[in-house]
């Protein structure tokens, strides 16, 4: 064990951890959303619709993140059109195109649990508000969402963890995050095990702070 | 569409073959896992507190560090490790490890950590009566084991399990980084002789939703089979 290695590399680790958290937040946000959206159009009786929503989680879900960011990375960039215009400027930054692979991989989870807690409304709250002369839309944002934000908090808090392992991807486009530190401290080292330590235990660390919020959350919006 | 021919002239026949190494890997891995989850499950529900402890840490830790880092670890650390064993017992050349093995114990010791909670999950869901039903009918504990609880453990766990397939599937994607060849690694070198990552990588998400989805019917398959009766 080489403790002062350990020693030295944790300020390092911890400024990354900063970056991995940058990255997190702003993917979790856009992410919710792209979910938010696309779980409104699942509910949608048009079928065409409804199908497009499908496709686009389905897609997400079914192929690995790493996909993903390749092909917004290195695939976007091919297409000269692209490269004319003003979206240029977002496309070429490695931080932005994971960014963008992050909010659209978590925002198709995201709306596959937001989908089901809608549908596990029992019909008689809706009913319930319409009966007291309450506009749909109204009951939309007064009694349907704040519903299934409580429905969704348990599956939405396992997504935010997953997610926050996703981030690390992000060291594949050359960002240093965590692990893309931890990486370059490993190879110029040859310590994987301490740098794993350290490293691990940043992330074991906020996981068990977000894990900690989300229970919170529950509690303080449970029924009873 | 040349650029997908068999032969010299195109990339078919590597992606075919990348595509077997990416389905071995994941299996391999899956395998690999459910030896862990052996291991760990009958010491998750033990009464024992310091067993508990290790199947616990083990779960969490695994399930809250990234895949990536833990297969860093592995690729790094695997040659040191075997190398040091090696020398204990007086072998001091250099030894490298299969990308392969690497690989599939890495991903393997991940896909173990999400098996365990489900067949915990799915062992604890099981009716108390049915364990002292199966102790009133003199079954042994092999036959308690493997006639009423594993039978039952396997119908409420394969909707699980089959999520946990899927992650497995995924997460060899990552292994890429250490340079065996599979789907993501084949796309990889294609993209990069020809120039046209965008092609390829699409081209690889599709072996991967293909991959996903005869895999999801096969499982279908399976949950009809265990939930007779039902």
């Amino acid at each position: 064990m080489d403790l002062e290695l350990m020693i030295n590399s944790f300020p390092k680790l911890l400024s990354a951890a900063a970056i991995t958290l940058k990255l997190l937040s702003v993917s979790l946000i856009i992410g919710l959303f792209i979910g938010l959206f696309f779980a409104i159009l699942r509910l949608n009786k048009n079928i065409f619709i409804n199908k497009f929503a499908y496709g686009y989680s389905y897609v997400f879900r079914g192929t690995p993140l790493l996909v993903q960011i390749f092909i917004i990375y290195f695939g976007l960039g091919q297409i000269e059109y692209l490269r004319s215009t003003v979206l240029w400027v977002i496309l070429k930054e490695p931080y932005w195109c994971a960014i963008i692979a992050f909010a659209l991989n978590t925002g198709a989870y995201t709306s596959e649990i937001l989908r089901s807690a809608f549908q596990t409304i029992k019909p008689g709250i809706v009913e319930a508000g319409k009966s007291l002369g309450i506009s749909n839309k109204v009951v939309f944002y007064k009694i349907q969402i704040p519903i299934a934000i409580r429905q969704s908090l348990p599956a939405y808090g396992n997504e935010i963890i997953l997610m926050m392992k996703g981030t690390s991807l992000a060291s594949t486009v050359t960002i240093m995050d965590l692990t893309g530190v931890a990486k370059y401290i490993i190879s110029t080292t040859f310590k994987p095990i301490e740098v794993f330590i350290v490293a691990g235990g940043i992330y074991l660390f906020m996981t068990f702070i977000i894990h900690n919020v989300i229970k919170f959350l529950e509690k303080k919006y449970s029924f009873n | 569409m040349e650029l997908l021919a068999f032969g010299d002239t195109g990339w078919g026949d590597e992606l075919f073959y990348a595509t077997l190494m990416t389905i071995a890997v994941s299996i391999t891995a899956m395998l690999i896992g459910f030896l862990f989850a052996l291991i760990f499950t009958p010491l998750k529900l033990s009464q024992n507190k310091l067993l508990n402890f290790i199947a616990n840490s083990y779960t969490t830790i695994i399930r809250g560090v990234p895949e990536l880092l833990v297969i860093y670890l592995f690729f790094f650390g695997g040659t040191g490790a075997v190398m040091f064993v090696a020398s204990i017992f007086g072998y001091n050349e250099y030894i490298e490890i299969n990308a392969f093995i690497t690989g599939a114990f890495a991903i393997g010791i991940i896909s173990g950590a999400y098996s365990t909670e489900v067949f915990r999950g799915a062992i604890q869901s099981i009716d108390k009566g049915q364990f002292e039903a199966a102790n009133v009918l003199g079954l042994n504990k092999f036959g308690k084991f493997f006639k009423i609880i594993l039978p039952q453990t396997l119908r409420l766990a394969i909707p699980n399990l089959s999520n946990v397939w899927q992650i497995t599937l995924k997460d060899t994607s990552l292994i890429s980084v250490t340079g065996l060849v599979e789907i993501m690694r084949q796309s990889y070198v294609a993209a990069g002789s020809t120039r046209d990552p965008l092609f390829f990588y699409s081209f690889a998400a599709v072996l991967y939703l293909l991959l996903t989805f005869v895999s999801m019917k096969l499982i279908n398959r399976l949950e009809v089979k265990y939930s007779r009766g039902y």
